[in-house]
Formats: C-alpha cells, structure tokens, sequence
C-alpha cells in the first residue's frame, strides 16, 4: 500500500467536492484520463465517484485524494514514468 | 437411506461477513451506531469487521474496552488496498456517509467490492448527502446528529434483508 506522504505533492485544491475536483481538471487541463476508483497512482488507490478524472500536465500527474475528515484533496506530483504509464493507459483504450 | 451405503454431507456454509466502512467521527451519532449495528450483524450470525481511520477506530475502542461488540479491526486504507487488489472482499458492506467524502468511499466500494452496498447517511445534510448516491444500494438514511434512534429505526427495518 502507498502512503501519499513519500510524494513530493503541491496541493492545488483542499477540501473540495469530488465535483469541485473533476471540474478544476478537465477545465484547467488540455490532458486528462478517466480512471475507476481503486485504480492505483503512485501506489496509491484513488477514492471517488466514477468516473475520477486525472489531469496530465507535461511531466505532471493532477489526481483527486480523499481522506475522511479533510474531504478531497487535488494534488500535483511531477513524476515523468507515472505520466507516461498513464499516457500510455490511455493511448491503449 | 436401507440399503445404501453412501452418506450425504452438507458442506459447511461460509459464515458471511460484513465491513463497516467509518467516516470521519465528528458526527457523535456514528460510534452508537456503528456499535450498534456491530451487535446486530453478530446475532446475525453475521462476522462484522470495522474499517476507519485512527480517530474512528479509536473511539469505537475505548467504547468498547472488552471487545463484547468489536471483532475485526482494519485500517481504513489497507481495507480499500485489500478490496482492490481482490485480496479480500466480503458479503456486505456499510458505509457510513455524513459529508462529501463518505459518497466518494461508498462509490469506491460500489465500484471495487462484490458486496451488497448499504450506504447509512446521517447528519445535517443527509437529503443532500443520500441525493448523491446512484448506484444500486440500499440506503439507511436519516436526520441524526447526536440523537442516534431515527437511524436505529431505520437499520432494524433494513435488517431482516441481510439474512437472505
């Protein structure tokens, strides 16, 4: 299981809506991918309503991160492999 | 059977099992509840399994000292790691939902588990919270903040549904 501490995130959104987080990506972010909850970033599973939207930014991965008490956070992690796998998920459907 | 060597054996049936999914604890309805329907799950016959982050968990522990109602305990995040890495699954699943975040936990175990989902919506903004939901589900829902009996009510008129 990962621990989304390891990563070096920037946090763009806190507290949102899972909505409020779908929304910011598709419209602030030409590149995105839609992914099923449990599907693994980073070794992390995501938590939301289907479909979850993933921005790609460059070498950038904006994902949606839920916790009980602090509602969803959207973080930004650079990370060029975890880009190109998703590039890749999404160029494989 | 006269006259007929072979004997019949039932197998054993499985005994079916419940996770409880906890949101976040500052609603006080949630640890009653939870306890309750802890309770109500094991007179089932019914093996309950707690999931929530430390807070949660925590409360429901001190409650609860003997463990005359708590079994199984899980980390919140290792009990969706397990369910989606088809490690582990069970046969119902209850999601405690009082804000944004709990519909995001019960989409996700709608999404990645095989049980019967049950949605228990709760707080201030339950209409709104259980509007959310669209899934198939069975909703136990209910204004409750600090007084836990409307949600009761609910869950024993739910109930008899979890032994068929």
């Amino acid at each position: 299981m990962g621990c989304v501490e390891a990563l070096n995130y920037e946090i763009l959104m806190r507290d949102a809506s899972f909505k409020e987080c779908r929304e910011y990506i598709k419209s602030h972010f030409s590149e995105s991918i839609d992914v099923e909850p449990g599907f693994k970033i980073f070794d992390v599973h995501t938590i939301g309503v289907p479909p979850i939207a993933v921005g790609l930014d460059g070498n950038f991965v904006i994902f949606p991160y839920t916790k009980p008490c602090h509602g969803t956070f959207l973080l930004r992690v650079e990370d060029a492999e975890e880009a190109a796998r998703l590039r890749a998920l999404k160029k494989s459907r | 059977m006269a006259g007929n060597d072979t004997t019949e054996t039932t197998a054993p049936q499985a005994k079916k099992t419940a996770v409880l999914v906890l949101g976040c604890p500052q609603v006080p309805v949630q640890t009653s509840v939870a306890l309750y329907l802890t309770n109500r799950l094991s007179e089932a016959g019914i093996a309950p399994v707690i999931a929530g982050n430390k807070a949660a968990i925590t409360l429901l522990v001190v409650a609860d000292p003997k463990r005359h109602y708590l079994k199984e305990i899980m980390d919140l995040d290792r009990a969706v790691a397990q369910i989606s890495d088809k490690k582990r699954d069970f046969d119902l699943c209850f999601v405690f939902i009082h804000n944004d975040a709990g519909v995001s936990y019960a989409a996700t175990m709608a999404a990645i588990s095989k049980a019967q989902i049950f949605p228990v919506i709760y707080g201030e903004h339950w209409e709104e919270m259980a509007a959310q939901i669209t899934f198939p589900c069975t909703k136990i829902a209910a204004k409750a903040v600090h007084n836990p009996l409307p949600l009761k009510k609910v869950i024993d008129e739910v109930a008899p549904t979890w032994a068929a």
